[in-house]
């Protein structure tokens, strides 16, 4: 498995990176379980409730919307120095930002390194617009992110870790890392226990096709990064910085773990 | 106050049973709950939710500290005429929010 992922992902230039990431990997695969097929990947949409998919399916009981509508209102607000809006280079978001959830965390070439959505709209504040970057897990980043994460909906997601390769390989030896004092990894909750129940609730398989998600446990909207930090406090684990390397590695893995998968941002989800 | 998305038929027939789907977005803040320094965050919530048609009230609600952020409601009415259906939260500040949405009865 670990093989042929490092295989088809290899592109010219990184052979020799490759390799050392096989050897790295290889001694995980003794104690880490396979990936799950794409036949059995399964959307936490799935496992939800049917009153909970009820309630993400219809616009105007889905509570995430707010923070969409709040988004739209952003998108063509003028801001910063440079006094552009989002619209006046990209348009229609409609047009503009279909399939772009979908993609991301992407290439960054001028920074060497994956952004996230996150870091990319503030990016764009600092860069083109001038403006000062929006806090993480601010309304308005979250505003702005479901907006453009909507566009996605129904969409596959088409990750490629071309040029990232070292960074999915980061993220997949994070995801199979035991941490914190109950000394558990990602993977063995949502690669091998996917399906059954923790307390009261089913574990899903962790794919992030609904973020940013309006979660009722916080009864507020909130990022991958938040829900990551949740689990590794439940690990006991020290959680990693807003923005941090490690974050966009995991999302970069998660997100190519969930290829395929058809995008239902923004999620309501228990 | 806040935004709200109101899900009404446009259309109904004299005599249907209509559903009405109201969502607000509101803190609901408790009153209970206190914030890193250790101060109480004081109570705010929406504590009154009513409904007309046409000027007769078809329902009303009153809402308690209990109930989640982002209250969502939704009940059932007759349509009786064409019209309109006027829709106030009312919050622990005083303020009403009213919005209006409008209905066709065939």
């Amino acid at each position: 498995m670990t093989i042929a992922l490092v295989r088809t992902l290899r592109v010219p230039g990184f052979v020799c990176l490759c390799v050392a990431a096989l050897a790295a990997t290889a001694q995980l695969t003794a104690t880490m379980a396979a990936e799950i097929p794409a036949a059995e990947r399964r959307s936490g949409y799935d496992m939800m409730s049917r009153e909970t998919r009820a309630m993400q399916d219809d616009d105007t009981s889905n509570p995430a919307m707010f923070s969409v509508l709040e988004g739209e209102t952003l998108w063509s607000t003028k801001a910063g120095e440079a006094n552009r809006s989002c619209a006046d280079c990209h348009g229609d978001a409609q047009q503009s930002m279909k399939g772009v959830a979908a993609r991301y965390p992407a290439y960054d070439a001028s920074r060497r390194r994956p952004l996230n959505l996150e870091q990319r709209v503030n990016v764009c504040r600092t860069e083109r617009q001038k403006a000062t970057a929006f806090p993480p897990e601010s309304k308005d980043l979250l505003a702005i992110t479901s907006f453009i994460a909507r566009q996605s909906r129904g969409m596959p997601i088409t990750i490629t870790t071309d040029r990232m390769i070292e960074f999915a390989e980061t993220g997949r030896i994070l995801f199979h890392r035991r941490q914190g004092q109950l000394n558990l990894s990602c993977s063995q909750c949502h690669d091998d226990n996917w399906g059954r129940s923790l307390a009261g609730s089913t574990i899903p398989q962790g794919h992030p096709t609904g973020y940013p998600i309006y979660r009722l446990e916080w009864q507020s909207v909130g990022s991958l990064q938040r829900r990551l930090r949740n689990c590794l406090v439940g690990m006991r684990a020290e959680p990693y910085e807003n923005g941090s390397p490690e974050h966009v590695a995991l999302e970069l893995y998660m997100m190519w773990r969930a290829r395929g998968l058809k995008m239902d941002a923004p999620g309501v989800r228990p | 106050m806040a935004r709200a998305l109101i899900n009404v038929p446009k259309q109904a027939k004299r005599g249907d049973v209509i559903e009405i789907k109201t969502l607000v977005s509101h803190p609901m803040e408790t009153g209970y709950r206190r914030d890193s320094m250790g101060k109480a965050i004081p109570r705010d919530i929406i504590n009154r939710f009513v409904c007309t048609y046409n000027g007769v009230e078809v329902f009303r609600a009153d809402l308690f500290p209990a109930i989640a952020a982002n209250p969502f409601l939704s009940f059932h009415t007759v349509a009786t005429e064409s019209g309109e259906i006027k829709l106030s939260w009312t919050g622990d500040d005083g303020n009403t929010q009213t919005e209006t949405v409008n209905i066709t009865v065939v």
